[in-house]
């Protein structure tokens, strides 16, 4: 008879791991998605280019290559990371790139009559967007940020390639220790869906809090 | 006499092959109450919306308050105006809407706080001071802590018109300000206009469906058809003895349409 504690224990060791990154590549993610998102409405083509470049190509390319270059192509250009750097990186570059249409296109939603009223009132475009635009378009980007987060939480499963001692990592080392494949990817499972159903609490919750007192305004 | 304070000179506007304002010459004198009339698609807002830099004009000169609006001069010749320019113009210019545009994340009072802080490096406490006068007077001090979507159409409206008040311009733009509200709470806001036409010198053009207030406010009428002024004079000149074919017909139509003149 297996005696599990321990093997359970490797495996929320990988759940930390795995938070590590979700939490790291979110935070990158977000980032990006603003930089990105807002450099694609910029009036400067080449800024609009750049981004646009970034965007197409982080998109385009699956994540489990992106992570390859990262880890194993960078290190010939003189650039060495640590698997978790590597991973936290490659994701967070990836989701970014989604989370970036998310800022333009509620960006864009904001409409001409609240643009126009900026121009009116003489503000710059860096005023407008900071005080009228982005307080009105951070709404309207929560819920796809929620459902991008959840992605990047289970992107993170990648990382046990590049050998990162994630929840996947270590449910696989688990099963070749036990020989069973029940248990450690029923841990996994579980723990897995428990950590998007807190990001989808939290998302919610902060969407409650940033159109607190909106009551009226489309979302 | 005094030099006008707009001067558009030979202006035409154009969106691809549509021409909505062509070669078009009008001027402004200093608070003088101007009204433009004329059928919707004549070009009257496009011309409140030129003066506001919310749409360019594709050939001509404009001076506002002896500046030229889109255009700077540069080592003796004029160029096309950049930001900087476009902001130092827009100071003398304010503009109220006709679906308000009040900012919907921000209160009454906010609202009305913003752009002087923003733009004017305005103190806080200096602009919610002036913010409460201007309120006060629009008759909106007691609601300064709601959102505007907790507000009647009239009452956004004349938060619109202490907001654009807030930066002090010199020429006021109103357009269609009361098209978008319940005929019952057009007066309210046609109240506030006339006792700013009364309490101050302020320059104000004012694109309008209401003939009758037109009538009272206004120290000219100009009447619009297709992109250019067909005829202008005094309210008594334009509402009761029009000259011109276009404006008998418009006149017709408007008072067919139950609206008094």
């Amino acid at each position: 008879m297996t005696d599990w504690s321990g093997y359970i224990g490797l495996i929320l060791q990988g759940a930390l791991v795995t938070m590590e990154l979700t939490v790291m590549g979110s935070a990158l993610a977000v980032v990006m998605a603003f930089v990105a998102g807002l450099g694609r409405v910029s009036r400067s083509m080449a800024i609009r280019a750049l981004a646009t470049t970034y965007i197409e190509f982080f998109r385009g390319t699956s994540i489990f290559v992106q992570l390859f270059w990262v880890y194993f192509v960078l290190p010939f250009a003189g650039v060495t990371l640590s698997p978790l750097q590597a991973g936290v990186l490659a994701l967070g570059l990836n989701v970014g790139a989604y989370g970036a249409e998310v800022v333009r296109g509620a960006v864009k939603a904001i409409g001409r009559e609240q643009r126009e009223a900026c121009i009116a009132l003489n503000l710059t475009r860096a005023q407008a967007m900071r005080h009228i635009i982005l307080p009105q378009a951070l709404p309207l980007m929560l819920p796809t940020f929620g459902n991008n987060a959840i992605e990047l939480l289970k992107g993170t499963a990648v990382v046990s390639l590049i050998s990162l001692t994630d929840m996947t990592f270590q449910a696989q080392v688990v099963r070749a220790q036990t020989g069973s494949t029940l248990i450690p990817f029923a841990t996994i499972l579980v723990l897995y869906f428990l950590m998007a159903l807190a990001i989808s609490h939290g998302m919610r919750w902060l969407e409650r809090r940033v159109t607190r007192g909106l009551d009226g305004m489309r979302t | 006499m005094a030099a006008p304070i707009i001067r558009i000179d030979n202006i035409t506007k154009r969106y691809g092959a549509l021409t909505v304002l062509d070669g078009l010459s009008m001027e402004v004198m200093p608070g003088e109450k101007l009204a433009l009339i004329g059928p919707s698609g004549s070009g009257k807002t496009t011309i409140l919306r030129i003066l506001m830099t919310l749409e360019t004009i594709s050939d001509g000169h404009i001076e506002v308050d002896s500046d030229q609006l889109y255009h700077m001069p540069k080592n003796g010749s004029l160029v096309p105006a950049d930001d900087r320019h476009l902001h130092r113009m827009r100071e003398k210019i304010g503009m109220v809407f006709q679906h308000f545009n009040l900012f919907p994340h921000k209160c009454v009072l906010d609202n009305v706080t913003l752009a002087p802080m923003l733009t004017k490096g305005m103190a806080k406490a200096a602009a919610e001071k002036r913010a409460m006068e201007l309120l006060d007077m629009v008759g909106m001090a007691d609601k300064a802590k709601s959102v505007p979507a907790q507000l009647s159409g009239g009452q956004k409206q004349r938060v619109a018109i202490a907001r654009a008040l807030a930066l002090s311009p010199k020429i006021m733009l109103f357009d269609e300000v009361t098209s978008a509200l319940d005929p019952e709470l057009v007066e309210e806001v046609l109240n506030v206009m006339r006792k700013l036409a009364a309490e101050t010198d302020m320059t104000m053009l004012l694109v309008t469906h209401e003939m009758g207030f037109a009538h009272d406010f206004a120290d000219r009428v100009m009447f619009f058809d297709r992109g250019k002024i067909v005829e202008q004079g005094k309210p008594e000149e334009i509402f009761r003895t029009p000259r011109q074919e276009r404006t008998q017909a418009f006149l017709r139509k408007i008072i067919a349409a139950g609206h008094r003149v």
